[in-house]
């Protein structure tokens, strides 16, 4: 299944840092998330973009991670060539990414 | 007072106008708060200064104190905003003409002044922030540097009884600090308390993104009534908890899912959020349901300051051409792919210099509509975009002609050629010592 089905996201931009949230929509699946969503899952799945480091941090709190990818904007949202230089669409494409079916979800 | 009543007027400089004037009538408001200098605005706003020395200031001022300005200044509503970008004093000379039109005597309105940084950070060769390099690599470029200023100037400026601040560069949350810091009498060095209206600042801080905007996902996150999206308020607590909520009626929500998103947009180690006043620490934050739109928020908390001001340095980097034009119908993505290697190939033939390069294909239906449109294998349409980056603007403009030529010399019914070259302004940031910098506040009354 797609990460869509368990999570919702959000990205942000500063310089040519980008940080994506992922937030469970059933604090039940937050365990789950940490286990399947890893910082270098989320290089992978988004290797085109992202040049430099991703590191993640827990907010369990919150039912959310929170990546951030170095080098991750073509070079800064205010000189980038990419249609989309703040990477507004980024959280989008990261709710591609594959994770294992989830048993006993509701979705 | 018990509860301070915040509103957020606009979370960019471009944003919608008639939301503030919602919260303005309706809100039962204390201050209301306009948010609208983007990373790259100021350099914008310099380059706009050095043509015309009363320039400088947000475009959009005027228009949206002519909306609320009557409304606030009868209920006691204290606003604040960094509409000032390169120019506070001229925006509080033009707000002053904007309240005399209005007929509003006895209005005072506070310039703060002293983020403009720009000979002390020409001196000193200081490394770079959020990218590699140093101040000396673009210095030569430099077109402006900003220092991001903390709550304390609008403080002082809210102490000698401004009903209208207008700053240039301060950290976002502080404009709603501030207020906080003035009304509940918080030291400046009380971290868990700075810490937790700095979280009340950052959620409100881009308006409509906790409030439905940014937020929609049909099917999976509906959210009713975007055209009509109502912005936040938070009423504070004097220990820096909150309910974030709405007008009521107005469209959008404010939800768990919201507040969420919005507490970690822009937001890197959420136990180290810099800010100017505070390190803040949001890694605690509990948020709780309080009634339909309504979401409380506590536990955020904070650290000492670094002692260190975020600076934006504005500068030319380089220019940017483009060009697009479009393909239809069977075959389309490969006449595309062939209009790209023509266009690629053109820029080496006629010797277009580009340091960087970028060929995209878009599209969806933009060309033509219709029930028998888009069932193939193959996309519909598909638009091309080409964009490389060059020295000068003659050079990066015929990227863009090298598109356009596609009309007669490139694949069948190529369509809808669109070309640009602009200058770009980047920005970069550095680390300066905050006792460098001086803040001012100056008064224009009515």
């Amino acid at each position: 299944m797609k990460l869509r089905e368990l999570a919702h996201a959000r990205t942000g931009d500063k310089g040519d840092v980008s940080n994506i949230s992922v937030i469970a929509f059933e604090p039940g699946d937050y365990a789950f998330l940490v286990e399947h969503v890893t910082a270098e899952r989320v290089r992978n799945h988004l290797a085109d973009a992202v040049k430099g480091e991703v590191v993640r941090y827990e907010l369990p709190g919150l039912g959310a991670l929170n990546f951030v990818l170095q080098q991750a904007l073509g070079g800064g949202v205010t000189r980038s060539l990419l249609l989309d230089p703040h990477g507004k669409s980024l959280s989008s494409s990261l709710l591609e990414l594959e994770v294992p079916d989830r048993q006993g979800s509701d979705r | 007072m018990t509860v301070v009543r915040i509103g957020a007027g606009a979370g960019y400089s471009g944003d919608r106008i008639e939301p503030a004037l919602e919260l303005a009538e309706h809100g039962a408001l204390d201050y209301l708060v306009f948010e609208c200098l983007a990373e790259r605005t100021i350099a914008l706003a310099q380059q706009a200064r050095l043509r015309d020395p009363e320039a400088g200031f947000d475009p959009l001022l005027g228009d949206r104190l002519r909306a609320v300005l009557r409304t606030c200044a009868e209920r006691k509503i204290r606003i604040i905003t960094n509409m000032g970008a390169a120019n506070p004093l001229a925006a509080a000379r033009e707000t002053a003409r904007i309240a005399r039109v209005l007929n509003l005597g006895g209005l005072r309105i506070a310039a703060v002044t002293g983020d403009d940084v720009t000979d002390l950070v020409r001196r000193a060769d200081l490394p770079l922030i959020e990218a590699q390099g140093r101040v000396a690599d673009v210095a030569g470029r430099m077109v402006s540097a900003n220092a991001y200023l903390g709550a304390g100037p609008i403080v002082t400026a809210l102490a000698g009884g401004a009903d209208v601040v207008i700053t240039g560069r301060v950290g976002d949350p502080a404009m709603f600090l501030a207020p906080l810091i003035h009304e509940f009498g918080w030291s400046m060095d009380d971290w868990p308390r700075l810490g937790a209206g700095t979280l009340v600042g950052h959620l409100l801080e881009c308006a409509g993104q906790i409030t439905g905007g940014y937020f929609a996902d049909p099917g999976y996150k509906d959210v009713a009534d975007l055209a009509r999206l109502g912005f936040p308020l938070a009423e504070v607590a004097p220990d820096g908890s909150a309910v974030i909520t709405k007008v009521a009626g107005s469209g959008g929500q404010v939800s768990l899912a919201t507040c969420k998103e919005q507490l970690l947009y822009e937001v890197h180690d959420p136990a180290r959020y810099l800010q100017p006043d505070v390190v803040a620490d949001f890694s605690g934050v509990r948020l709780a349901p309080d009634g339909p739109d309504r979401v409380r928020v506590a536990g955020a908390t904070g650290t000492p300051r670094s002692g260190l001001l975020k600076v934006s340095i504005g500068y030319i980097d380089s220019h940017i051409g483009e060009g697009q034009i479009s393909y239809a119908g069977p075959g389309a993505l490969a006449r595309a792919k062939l209009a790209l290697r023509i266009v690629e190939e053109r820029l080496k033939l006629t010797g277009v210099r580009t340091s960087e390069l970028r060929l995209d294909l878009i599209g969806v239906d933009a060309l033509h509509r219709g029930p028998n449109l888009g069932k193939g294998p193959e996309p519909a349409e598909v638009r091309i975009r080409v964009t490389g980056r060059a020295d000068s603007l003659a050079e990066a403009t015929r990227i863009g002609n090298e598109v356009e030529t596609l009309y007669t010399n490139g694949p069948a019914g190529g369509g809808g050629a669109w070309k640009s070259a602009r200058e770009v302004v980047a920005v970069v940031s550095t680390l300066i010592p905050e006792d460098q910098v001086r803040p001012a506040v100056t008064y224009e009354v009515v």
